[in-house]
């Protein structure tokens, strides 16, 4: 916990050479981003379907109106399907590739190479992918959210559980622009856990390959278990 | 020139070096011998600062090295090359990116005077048209060479090699051996090789320690080696009864 911290202080260091960092960092968004961007699409618009018809089944006979479906699927999506479950499926993916990717280099003397060097490898190797994170986890939770409303569309009205007019006029109903608020509060937040908790797992490692697996199981582990554990805590600071 | 002073260090109270006094002088291939295990890569580990000693002192000249802040050690670590032993090259660049690396990180140089540079390099190694091959496209033997021209890429005074040879069948391991004394000489480096290989010894060994067992029991140069009555190193030197017998016909015993 406290080498977490040290960890830290020395990644939110000045960069050595902007440019170098910035390379670095665009190289890593395009790996999360554009790496993630099918498996995010995938299980939202799954997440989406799942969430529409459960609820057509639980409303049905009921005096609830139809056109609920397409505001409660909608509000399901921005308050929690896609910032959370997307980030937990992302700490699984992201977070067990950047512990690896870095205690491959600790075990192969990469990073003790460049610290001879005279890099600040905590900072030029953890940086760029904790920002990289920061931007881009929030802009794939969005997508999370549009793809599990059209994936909510997909499964009810082509199929006749309402029709087009009812489904589009819950996704437009109630609507509180706070709840996307706390969407990207949350999406940030999980971002930097998921980012900064894996490179601390994988920075560690010592060892053989043994280790190795067991700091990039630890990554998605304890990611998973600090994302719910500020899920929770997001939730009754913003919405409490 | 680098001094260590009494230099211990220890694993969970296991104690793997046991105060260690030496100068590594400037200008010559200083080497450290031993059997594996000996501690070898922990002292060199100490020497360059990936490791603290848990008590004694390093200096570089006057600089007391294992005292500096981090702002500090990285200024001199930018004086600092070294070859690891697995070469260490970084397998998503390629050989001319790897070498460019330390370049493209500390100099404002123009991308045409960092490539002059970096095939400055590679000549001086012996490698030409491998600039844009990966690591794992290249032989052990070459991933050492660019290993060293990616170490005096920004002209170090000090130059440190784990194990250079090792993995190397013997005839590219001497060439190896030969291109680090020739660059230190060249270049007045302070140069500290750590080996397990009596060749290397015997034809690179301008200034000897033999660590056995955590501590440093015999110091010299190769022309000391065989003359000395040290068994610890004759045992280590000439592992072999074939060598013993050379030794003693070498000596007209
Ligand atoms: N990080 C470490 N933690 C605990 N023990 C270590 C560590 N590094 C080295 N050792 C121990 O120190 C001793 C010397 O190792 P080393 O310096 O690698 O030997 P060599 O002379 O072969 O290079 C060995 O017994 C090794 O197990
Ligand atoms: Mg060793």
């Amino acid at each position: 916990m406290g080498r977490y911290w040290l960890l830290m202080r020395s990644v939110f260091a000045r960069p050595q050479r902007w440019s170098m960092y910035l390379r670095e960092t665009v190289r890593q968004m395009s790996d999360i981003g554009i790496g993630s961007l099918m498996i995010v699409a995938l299980i939202s618009i799954f997440m989406g379907a799942v969430a529409a018809i459960q609820f057509a089944y639980q409303l049905d006979g009921t005096l609830v109106p139809l056109y609920y479906i397409g505001y409660i699927v909608r509000d399901l999506a921005i308050i929690e399907s896609a910032p959370t479950v997307t980030c937990l499926v992302l700490a699984g993916k992201i977070g067990s590739n950047i512990a690896a990717e870095l205690g491959g280099m600790r075990q192969k003397e990469h990073i003790d190479a460049m610290e001879i060097m005279g890099v600040n490898t905590a900072s030029f190797l953890i940086m760029p992918k904790i920002v990289a994170g920061v931007v881009m986890i929030p802009l794939l939770v969005t997508v999370s959210a549009f793809v599990a409303i059209i994936g909510g569309y997909a499964a009810t009205v082509p199929t006749g559980h309402l029709t087009n007019m009812d489904y589009l006029r819950g996704v437009r109903a109630f609507f509180i622009p706070y709840n996307v608020f706390v969407m990207y509060v949350k999406a940030t937040a999980f971002a930097y856990i998921l980012t900064s908790i894996s490179a601390f797992q994988g920075y560690y490692v010592q060892g053989g390959s043994i280790e190795l697996g067991r700091a990039s199981t630890n990554a998605v582990v304890f990611s998973n278990i600090l994302i719910l554990l500020f899920d929770y805590l997001i939730a009754v600071v913003l919405t409490g | 020139m680098i001094r260590i002073e009494n230099v211990t260090k220890s694993f969970d109270g296991v104690a793997v070096l046991k105060g260690i006094s030496h100068t590594f002088e400037e200008g010559i291939t200083n080497l450290i011998i031993g059997k594996s295990g000996a501690g070898k890569t922990v002292l060199l580990k100490i020497l360059v600062g990936l490791m603290e000693p848990t008590t004694g002192s390093v200096w570089y000249d006057d600089v007391e090295f294992n005292k500096l802040g981090k702002q500090e050690l990285r200024k001199v670590r930018m004086q600092i090359g070294m070859l690891f032993q697995g070469s260490a090259l970084f397998d998503s660049m390629t050989v001319e990116e790897n070498i460019r690396f330390p370049l493209d990180m500390f100099t404002d140089w123009s991308l045409k005077k960092k490539r002059e540079r970096v095939n400055d390099c590679l000549k001086r190694v012996n490698l030409e048209n491998v600039n844009d091959k990966y690591p794992s496209e290249t032989s052990g033997g070459m991933q050492k060479r660019v290993g060293i021209a990616r170490a005096i890429v920004l002209k170090p005074k000090y130059l440190f090699c784990d194990e250079p040879n090792s993995g190397l069948d013997p005839r590219t391991a001497l060439l190896i051996d030969e291109l680090i004394q020739s660059i230190t000489y060249e270049n007045k480096m302070t140069t500290v090789i750590n080996t397990h290989d009596m060749n290397s010894v015997m034809e690179t060994g301008d200034n000897i320690a033999l660590l056995h067992m955590g501590e440093l029991v015999w110091s010299g140069n190769k022309s000391e080696v065989l003359e000395s009555d040290n068994d610890t190193l004759q045992d280590f030197i000439f592992a072999s009864p074939f060598l013993q017998r050379l030794r003693k016909k070498a000596l007209g015993k």
